[in-house]
C-alpha cells in the first residue's frame, strides 16, 4: 500500500520533472561539456578536455571590467525600477478605491508591452539625440545652448532603456504580494498611533519583501543577461558580459562562450541564492 | 502546347518590364535585352516547384533582386538577410537551410576548411569569360591588383569540387561566382564638415570629437583604423590587410585612446545604423558602405562618399553554392547564378553604387545617361535615381570617386580575414569595453 501511494506520487511528479529535464538540465549540461573543449580557428571546437578557456576568461582583465559594467547597471537600474515599482504598486493597492479601476491601470502600464521590445527600445533615440525631441525642447526654452551629449549613446540612455523595459518586472511582483496585504493591519498600525510613513516602513514594506526579493530576481536576471540593449543605446560604445559571450559566438568560438556562459549563471544564481536566504520566499507565498 | 506558351511568357515579361523602367531610354535598353532572353535554358516541368533560399549581408541580398529572379526564372527565389557572423554561423551549422550564400571574400576563408560548400563549375558558367579579371585574374587595368589583405585572386580557385584548400592559379573549380563589389572610403556630411576632406588621417581628427564613427565589424573596422594610422603618419604597416599582433596592439590602443576622449560618437553593425547616424547630424563622418550613401542621399540630404588620396579599401562578394545541392536544385541553382551576372542584377545594383563582375551585361540594363555617371565616371546629363526611385544626384554630377577603372586601380587594401584574427577579436573586445 505505502509502495503503491509513492509511485502514484512520482507518477504526478513525472510529467514537470520530464520537462525541466529535457528543456533545463539537459541544455545546461551541454553547455557545461562544451566549455571544457578545445577551441581551433577555422575548425571549429574539438572534443578535449581543458580548462583553457576559464583561466583564459577570468585572467583576462577585459573580462572583468565587462562584468563590473553589468554589475553597475544591474544596480543602479535595480535601485530605480525598485523604487518606481513600489511605489507604483502602492499607489495602485492602497490608493485607488475601486478594484476594477485599479486593474483597468494594471492593464494600463502592459499596453507598451503590446509593441515589439525592439522598437520601444530605439524609438528612444529620435527622443534623446542631439537634434531629438528633448534637446530641441530644451534649446528652444533656452535652459541650454547646444544639444546634450549624453543623452544618447552613454550610460544613461542604456539605464533609461533597462527601466523602461523592466519597471513592469518589478511592478507585477509586488502588486502580488501588496494585494494580499490585509487592510485591517493598516488600521490597526494607525489606531496604534503610527504616521503614514511610519505605516509604510513597519507594515507594508516588510510585507512586500517576497514581491520586492521576486522582482529583484527577475531584473538582475533580465540585465545581466542582456546584451541588445546595451549596445544599440550605448552605440556600441559599452559591453556587457552577454555581448562578450556574442562577440566569441561570432567567430563561432564556442567554447569559450559556453565558459563565459557558465561563469555569468554561477554569478546569477549565487546572487539570486543570496535573495533567497534574505526573503524566504516559500514561507510567504504559503501564506 | 504547354511548352510553348511557357516558352512565350519570360520573353513577353522582359520587354513590357524594360519599357515600363522610368528613366532609362527604352531604345537603348530593347535593343539590349534581345540578348539576355531564353532563361530559364532547363526546361524542366517541376522546376517551378523549386524554391531556391539566397542569404546574404543587408547590402546585397535584397528583395527586389529576389522578386525580379522569380519573374525571370519561373521558379522562386527567396532572400534571407543577416549579418557577417551570422551568415557563417549559419553555414556551419544550419547548412541546410541555405541554398546559395552571399559572402565576402575573407569569409571565404573560414568556411571552405569546413567543407560546407561546393565549388562552382565554371564550365557552367556561361559568362566565366567576361568575369572582370579583378577576381578570374587577379590584374587590373593592366597592372598587378593589391596583394594586401586578401584580394579576390588568392582565394578564387580550389583543386577539386569538394576541395577544402585554395589553388595558386586558376583551375575549373572556383570558390564561388564573382557578384558584387566595391572600393570603400569614408562618408561625410559635406554640408556640416567645415573643412576639405583629402585623407584617411581626418577620421581622427580632434575636430570632430563626438561625431564620428567607425563600424564594429572587427575584422573591417581594423582596415579603416589603419588605414587612417597609416595616413597620420602614427605607424606603419608591413601588410595593412594581415597585420601582426604588435600592429594590431598599436591600432587598438589608439582606438581606445580616441574612445577615451569621446572621439566616437557610435559604432555602428548594420549599414541601416550608419545611414541614420549620418541622416540625423550626430555624425558628420565614418565609415561608410555605399548604399548607406545612396540612402542618405535619397532622403535629401547631402552626403559624399569621398575619395581619399591614400587610396580606398576594396572588398568583394560572391555566390557559393552549399554542398547539399544536386540534382534538378542544382541545375536551378546554376541557372539563378547565370541570371545574376546575365545583366539586370548589375544595372540594378550599379544604382547603389556597386559594381558586378560582369560590367558588360550590366550596361545594357542602365540608361545611357546611368552607364555613364556609374561606370565611365562621366557627369550625368539628366538627374539619377536611386534603386527605389528617390533621386540621388543632379544633371552635371560626376560620381564620387570618377570611374570605375580610376577607382579600382586606387585600391590599397582588400577586407581580409587576418592570420591574427583571433587575437583581433579579442583586442576588439578590449576597444568596445573600454
Amino acid at each position: 500500500m505505502k509502495s503503491n501511494s509513492s509511485l502514484v506520487s512520482y507518477l504526478q511528479v513525472a510529467p514537470l520533472a520530464l520537462v525541466l529535464l529535457l528543456f533545463v538540465i539537459v541544455p545546461i549540461a551541454l553547455v557545461v561539456v562544451v566549455s571544457v573543449f578545445r577551441y581551433q580557428i577555422l575548425v571549429g571546437s574539438v572534443p578535449d578536455f581543458t580548462f583553457r578557456n576559464y583561466i583564459d576568461i577570468l585572467s583576462n582583465p577585459t573580462n572583468w571590467r565587462l562584468y563590473l559594467s553589468t554589475l553597475k547597471f544591474t544596480v543602479i537600474v535595480l535601485a530605480i525600477t525598485g523604487v518606481l515599482g513600489f511605489w507604483i504598486s502602492y499607489f495602485l493597492v492602497f490608493h485607488v478605491r475601486s478594484l476594477l479601476i485599479a486593474i483597468g491601470l494594471f492593464l494600463v502600464c502592459t499596453v507598451p508591452f503590446w509593441t515589439s521590445n525592439i522598437i520601444r527600445m530605439i524609438s528612444w533615440r529620435p527622443v534623446l539625440g542631439r537634434e531629438g525631441l528633448i534637446n530641441t525642447a530644451l534649446l528652444k526654452v533656452g535652459v541650454v545652448n547646444e544639444p546634450l551629449d549624453w543623452l544618447l549613446f552613454s550610460d544613461f540612455s542604456v539605464v533609461v532603456a533597462y527601466v523602461h523595459l523592466f519597471t513592469l518586472f518589478m511592478i507585477v511582483p509586488i502588486f502580488n504580494s501588496m494585494a494580499r496585504i490585509d487592510k485591517s493591519l493598516l488600521e490597526a498600525a494607525v489606531d496604534a498611533g503610527a504616521s503614514r510613513w511610519g505605516v509604510i516602513w513597519n507594515v507594508v514594506l516588510p510585507l512586500s519583501k517576497t514581491g520586492l526579493a521576486l522582482g529583484a530576481v527577475f531584473v538582475i536576471t533580465l540585465v545581466m543577461g542582456d546584451f541588445f540593449v546595451v549596445t544599440v543605446m550605448s552605440g556600441g560604445l559599452s559591453g556587457s558580459v552577454t555581448s562578450g559571450i556574442f562577440n566569441d559566438l561570432q567567430y563561432l568560438n564556442y567554447p569559450r562562450a559556453a565558459a563565459n556562459a557558465v561563469i555569468l549563471m554561477i554569478i546569477v544564481l549565487t546572487i539570486a541564492a543570496a535573495i533567497f536566504r534574505l526573503v524566504d520566499v516559500r514561507k510567504e507565498l504559503a501564506r | 502546347m504547354t511548352e510553348k506558351v511557357k516558352n512565350a511568357k519570360p520573353k513577353q515579361g522582359l520587354t513590357r518590364r524594360k519599357l515600363l523602367k522610368g528613366s532609362a531610354a527604352a531604345a537603348s535598353v530593347a535593343a539590349g535585352s534581345g540578348v539576355i532572353t531564353g532563361f530559364p535554358t532547363v526546361w524542366a516541368q517541376n522546376i517551378k516547384d523549386i524554391t531556391l533560399n539566397h542569404t546574404g549581408m543587408s547590402y546585397s541580398t535584397l528583395i527586389d533582386i529576389a522578386r525580379q529572379a522569380t519573374k525571370d526564372l519561373g521558379f522562386t527565389v527567396e532572400m534571407s538577410v543577416t549579418d557577417h557572423p551570422g551568415l557563417t554561423n549559419r553555414m556551419v551549422n544550419d547548412p541546410e537551410s541555405i541554398d546559395v550564400a552571399d559572402s565576402e571574400i575573407w569569409q571565404t576563408k573560414i568556411y571552405v576548411p569546413l567543407g560546407v560548400t561546393q565549388a562552382v563549375d565554371t564550365e557552367k558558367i556561361t559568362l566565366w569569360d567576361k568575369m572582370t579579371p579583378l577576381y578570374t585574374e587577379g590584374v587590373f587595368a593592366g597592372q598587378e591588383v593589391s596583394r594586401q589583405g586578401d584580394s579576390p585572386y588568392e582565394i578564387m580557385y580550389r583543386d577539386a569540387i569538394d576541395g577544402v584548400s585554395f589553388h595558386d592559379g586558376p583551375t575549373r573549380w572556383a570558390t564561388f561566382m564573382p557578384g558584387v563589389y566595391n572600393a570603400d572610403t569614408l562618408g561625410i556630411r559635406p554640408d556640416l564638415v567645415g573643412k576639405d576632406i583629402t585623407s584617411w588621417a581626418d577620421l581622427f581628427d580632434p575636430a570632430f570629437d563626438g561625431k564620428s564613427a567607425i563600424q564594429n565589424i572587427p575584422t573591417i573596422g581594423i582596415m579603416d583604423a589603419i588605414m587612417a594610422m597609416e595616413a597620420s603618419g602614427l605607424a606603419t604597416y608591413g601588410d595593412k590587410g594581415n597585420p601582426t599582433r604588435d600592429e594590431i596592439d598599436k591600432t587598438i590602443a589608439k582606438l581606445i585612446e580616441l574612445k577615451r576622449d569621446d572621439h566616437w560618437r557610435a559604432l555602428w553593425n548594420t549599414f541601416d545604423e550608419s545611414v541614420n547616424l549620418m541622416a540625423s547630424g550626430e555624425v558628420v563622418i565614418q565609415s561608410m558602405w555605399s548604399p548607406a550613401v545612396t540612402a542618405v542621399r535619397a532622403q535629401g540630404i547631402s552626403c559624399v562618399y569621398q575619395p581619399l588620396k591614400e587610396g580606398y579599401r576594396g572588398w568583394g562578394n560572391g555566390l557559393a553554392l552549399m554542398s547539399h545541392l544536386d540534382g534538378l536544385k542544382l541545375e536551378a541553382a546554376y541557372e539563378y547564378l547565370n541570371w545574376y551576372v546575365s545583366g539586370w542584377m548589375g544595372g540594378f545594383i550599379a544604382k547603389q553604387g556597386y559594381y558586378i563582375s560582369v560590367p558588360e551585361t550590366a550596361k545594357d540594363f542602365l540608361s545611357e545617361n546611368e552607364a555613364g555617371f556609374f561606370y565611365d565616371g562621366k557627369p550625368a546629363t539628366d538627374v539619377i535615381t536611386s534603386p527605389t526611385g528617390d533621386k540621388i544626384n543632379n544633371a552635371g554630377d560626376v560620381r564620387d570617386g570618377g570611374s570605375y577603372e580610376e577607382r579600382f586601380k586606387k585600391v590599397s587594401v582588400w577586407n581580409n580575414l587576418m592570420d591574427e584574427a583571433e587575437f583581433l577579436f579579442a583586442k576588439w573586445n578590449e576597444f568596445t569595453a573600454a
